[in-house]
């Protein structure tokens, strides 16, 4: 390698010498940046999906690899969006991969003063218990002035608005099918 | 909008740069104000008085759509010689009565026309009516296709609109008194500024132009949510902007798929698809239920078809002609069941179980500590959630925790905490807030114990159906009645499952909800659905949405490849239509109002209609078609009623059943306001949804004693960064870094007023609790000029609670549970409240101080509840 391409690499020599004057562009390229790489471009494969949190229902990409999602942008092809998130739509990855996310049922017993482990089968099974028991306390196949019921008051369930739109059904369907009434969500509140 | 649907914000950009002008009219000033041509600040809970002012300018300076109006509202229509208005009752209707606070609603009829609403409620006794009424019937039908007669329909019109009762006539009369003064008095904007506004949206109205308003919770929570929605819609269709691009009254929603739950609805009041769940009065069984509900004409007369194929989809082939397709599987309502009367059911241990699945009430929802007490009342508690939000903890480290009113050892509730799966860890649809079916894919599977909650209702219901299929079970546990458990044993509940976790196909669930014919295809519209039980059908608004077997809502041709309508990206309901009621972009021979704003025209030469979007009906309906007398359901509609769920086909500017507070929208002041109202001898809402005395504290307005002791107004609101109450925000570094602390905007002259400094800290004051926060200091908050005072508002955004990365108080820890009385939902909107500098007391001292307040403003059982 000779002098010139050595001074050729130093980039107060190419600022000076070169277009670039202001130092902002080709100037300050280094190796360093030409061998960065988004990390979009490692990803084995992209997911099409929707942004999570308000109703205008931004396109996302969501990049996968190694089985892990390692990046979300947004999807330029959404006429929604055309490609645009807000700080929250940005936050995404954070939201779904950050370690605020918690990934094991806790359970807190009657007059507990702690968490403990429980694993999920147990949980599952322990819920189904207190829904039967709670439904049949709470039943009622008239109300008090002898009218036809068939419903149950002793359960009841908030939530839906940032679920999908089959969660909501199959929530609906087996609360209504089990008697209760008490169901809903975001959109009253 | 720039602030909660920034990307959603890039249209009205769009618009403003090929010369649109942006109006921004909010409390406060916001990224939205900085980019509009005009902010108009006012006053929190005023917005019928300026909408209502806006109305009165239109009809006064003959300034409507006079051709639109004629042909596709009722304001041609004669109304009942009874009905009396707030101007001849000094601030109610006719029909009050005081004792029930409730109305009967029988004189708001048409002239002639059988009056039977909201649909069935005139046969009743006024007892059952006060039920069936305070089971929130005004939101069935979602679009408010409430009946307006029983026979066959000859409404009475007078098309010169001069008869003294007509709708228009009545509308003047009503409005006459919302005067540019009176704007300016009781919104506190200057007449220039109001008269600025009025010039700007009527010239950008009529043939040529459209006019579009956007909306969101600022105009819902409040005891008269539902009238404001209704006062804009007067406008609009006065001003002929509905049906037609580029207009509209467009409703911004915040949460993913805030519209799909409302459609498939997780709420109380609700079947999927707006069908109103059976009340005990009227839904003793099909045929009942069918009488009550149904209409004659439109789109509604074919109820019988959507719930027939409802109760088939769920109790498939236990459902059949002979048992009512189980019409009596479904449980029956006798009044309010909403989420606020459940707390206080909690509280009366009538409620021993609670799942929150992806919610938060002990931050996010009214009297954050009324949610936790009803909490600590549990037998057991489900929270599903990414992270352990509030809901999840409060018996551990809990506000009342903190003031001794609670103490973790004597909290019985068992808890359990299940993590939830992230949209990228499922497949499914969100429903956005234009109607769009957009479809997100799995990514990856789930870690740990998470799951998603489609996972969680499937694996629930086939643990209990099995449960309650077992002898040994039912023996042991004394399970003896057989008949209270067939409605979940004979329900459908068998869906394909798939990867590591066995999570249901959420594919199968979709073509479930679109439904099937007898054959078990797919259905493609729901036109298809046969009364005969021969179809099945989940949600009858989304039918179409698997048509030909194809997951619509998955379809992705790029916008760049479509027109601007981009009819192949996901799927609209009802029939990938992305504009409502579009027969009226179209004048009455079907020619569009001016090729500028064009969007359907009638094809002659091909008999159809044509244009960019799936038109309201039959596209080979002619625009001069006349049904024949006897038909019903949408053969009833002629080729303009263009307004085709509504039974009339006519865009309601006068609403002669459907609501419970009023056939037109009156301007009350909020539960709790420092101001008279200078209308009316009424002050409020009369028939207000209020909480039974002993659970909840109200203060004092103007005029009462001690309403001094309250003399701001705040509004809560929400901020770009974050995200509700927090549970998807709070926890991530990023946006708890870009939003750090909880803070309250305050104006310099309210802070001189009070000696509140910039970064210090303020307690914020009401008669439920007080709270702390940071002060910010701004000019952004504008003192407005009040029936001659100086009103000082008070913004507070309520995302924070004490989990997290970023913590503090919770905005809702100081707001009341009274309720519209359509809906149910809470006046977060307007709180009359004081603010002082410094932290808030600690402990006991808390309470203490909230007492001490209570003691000032003489505030008992009683107070704020007069009717």
């Amino acid at each position: 390698m000779g002098w010139g391409d050595l001074l050729g690499r130093w980039p107060v020599w190419r600022q000076l010498t070169g277009a670039d004057r202001t130092g902002r562009g080709a100037a300050a390229r280094s190796a360093a940046t030409d061998r960065l790489r988004p990390r979009t471009a490692d990803a084995d494969r992209v997911v099409k999906s929707i942004c999570p949190y308000c109703a205008v229902g931004c396109g996302q990409n969501v990049y996968v690899r190694d089985g892990k999602v390692v990046q979300i942008e947004g999807d330029p092809d959404s006429p929604i969006s055309r490609g645009r998130l807000c700080p929250k739509g940005s936050a995404t990855l954070q939201l779904t991969t950050g370690p605020a996310r918690e990934t094991r049922v806790l359970y807190r017993r009657p007059h507990g003063t702690e968490w403990e482990r429980l694993d999920l089968d147990t949980a599952m099974d322990m819920i189904a218990d207190r829904v039967i028991k709670a439904r049949r306390d709470g039943w009622q196949w008239t109300d008090d002035e002898g009218r036809r019921v068939r419903r149950t008051l002793g359960f009841a369930s908030l939530g839906g608005a940032t679920l999908d739109n089959e969660e909501n059904y199959l929530i609906k369907k087996l609360f209504t099918a089990l008697g209760a009434i008490q169901i809903e969500n975001q959109a009253r509140i | 909008m720039a602030e909660c649907h920034p990307v959603g914000f890039q249209w009205v950009m769009e618009a403003k740069a090929r010369g649109a002008t942006v109006i921004h009219v909010d409390p406060r000033f916001t990224r939205t104000s900085a980019m509009a041509d005009l902010h108009v600040p006012l006053r929190a809970g005023s917005d019928i008085a300026f909408l209502g002012g806006l109305i009165r300018h239109v009809l006064e300076n003959e300034k409507y759509f006079r051709e639109y109006v004629l042909a596709y509202t009722n304001a041609a229509t004669i109304v009942s010689e009874e009905f009396r208005d707030t101007e001849d009752l000094d601030g109610v209707f006719s029909g009050l009565d005081p004792r029930r606070r409730a109305y009967d609603f029988s004189s708001w009829r048409y002239e002639d026309a059988e009056v039977s609403a909201p649909s069935g409620l005139q046969e009743m006794r006024p007892e059952e009516r006060d039920r069936v009424r305070g089971a929130a019937r005004g939101e069935k039908h979602g679009s408010g296709g409430a009946e307006v007669s029983a026979g066959p329909m000859r409404i009475r019109t007078d098309e010169t609109l001069r008869h003294p009762r007509c709708v228009f006539q009545i509308l003047r009369r009503h409005f006459a008194r919302y005067t540019p003064e009176t704007v300016e008095r009781i919104c506190g904007i200057p007449q220039e500024t109001f008269a600025k506004v009025c010039e700007l949206i009527t010239e950008n109205s009529g043939r040529e132009r459209t006019t579009a308003f956007v909306y969101s919770v600022g105009w819902t929570q409040h005891t008269v949510g539902v009238q404001y929605i209704r006062t804009a819609a007067i406008l609009q269709t006065l001003l002929g902007n509905i049906g037609r691009p580029g207009g509209g009254i467009l409703a911004l929603r915040g949460h993913a798929s805030i519209q799909g739950s409302t459609d498939i609805p997780t709420l109380f009041n609700l079947l999927p698809g707006y069908l109103p769940m059976p009340h005990a009065d009227r839904g003793r069984d099909l045929e009942e239920y069918l009488r009550a509900e149904t209409v004659r004409k439109g789109h509604w007369g074919n109820m019988r078809s959507y719930l027939v194929s409802l109760l088939k989809a769920w109790w498939g082939e236990a459902a059949n002609a002979d048992n009512d397709f189980c019409f009596d599987h479904l449980p029956r309502l006798t009044g309010d069941h909403g989420t606020y009367r459940t707390v206080l059911a909690q509280l009366d241990g009538v409620c021993k179980g609670y799942f929150l699945l992806g919610e938060n009430p002990a931050v996010g929802s009214a009297n954050a500590r009324l949610q936790r007490l009803g909490m600590a009342k549990l037998d057991w508690l489900v929270v599903r959630d990414f992270s352990l939000i509030e809901s999840a903890t409060w018996w551990k480290d809990g506000p009342e925790i903190e003031t001794g009113e609670l103490r973790t050892e004597d909290i019985g509730t068992e808890v359990f905490f299940l993590p939830a799966a992230a949209h990228t860890e499922k497949s499914g649809s969100f429903t956005n807030t234009q109607r769009l079916l957009q479809w997100h894919r799995q990514a990856v599977e789930p870690a740990g114990d998470a799951r998603s909650d489609l996972w969680f209702a499937f694996e629930l219901g086939r643990r209990i159906r099995a449960k309650l299929a077992d002898p040994a079970y039912r023996e042991r546990h004394g399970l003896d009645d057989v008949e209270m458990d067939r409605p979940v044993l004979e329900l459908t509940w068998d869906y394909p499952t798939e990867g590591r976790h066995g999570e249901p196909d959420a594919e199968a669930v979709l073509a479930e909800i679109n439904g099937r014919d007898a054959a078990g295809r797919p259905l493609s519209s729901y036109l298809e659905l046969r009364p005969d039980g021969s179809t099945s059908c989940g949600c009858w608004i989304y039918c179409g949405v698997y048509a030909d077997g194809v997951n619509q809502a998955d379809r992705r041709r790029p916008g760049s490849e479509q027109d601007w309508v981009a009819a192949e990206w996901g799927w609209a309901w009802p029939m990938n239509r992305r504009i409502l009621y579009n027969r009226a972009s179209a004048d009455p021979a079907g020619r569009p109002w001016s090729e500028r704003k064009a969007y359907l025209r009638w094809d002659e030469s091909r008999r159809r209609w044509v244009g960019p979007d799936v038109p309201d009906f039959d596209p080979a309906t002619p625009p001069d078609h006349e049904p024949p007398p006897d038909a019903t359901g949408p053969e009833a509609l002629s080729g303009t009623d263009a307004f085709i769920m509504q039974a009339d086909g006519k865009a309601w500017l006068y609403a002669p059943s459907g609501l419970v507070d009023g056939p037109l929208p009156a301007h009350y002041e909020p539960q709790e306001s420092p101001f008279a109202n200078p209308l009316y001898g009424q002050r409020r809402n009369p028939v207000r949804s209020l909480p039974p005395p002993g659970r909840e504290h109200f203060q004092p307005s103007d005029g009462e004693r001690g309403a001094q002791v309250f003399p701001y107004v705040a509004t809560t609101y929400r901020l770009t960064e974050h995200h509700t109450a927090g549970g998807m925000s709070r926890w991530l570094p990023r946006l708890s870094e870009l939003q750090p602390e909880f803070f309250c905007e305050v104006s310099p002259e309210l802070a001189r007023e009070r000696g509140l400094e910039h970064l210090g800290w303020a307690t914020v004051i009401t008669a439920r609790s007080a709270i702390e926060a940071r002060v910010l200091v701004t000019e952004r908050m504008k003192p407005l000029r009040v029936q001659g005072r100086w009103l000082h508002q008070i913004g507070l955004p309520y995302h924070w609670g004490p989990n997290g990365l970023t913590t503090g108080d919770a905005a809702n820890e100081l707001a009341h549970i009274a309720l519209d009385p359509n809906v149910h939902i809470q006046e977060v909107k307007a709180l009359a409240c004081d603010i002082r500098p410094g932290r808030r007391p600690r402990g006991r001292a808390l309470r203490e101080l909230v007492e001490e307040y209570r003691r000032r403003a003489g505030i008992d059982e009683q107070t704020g509840r007069q009717m």
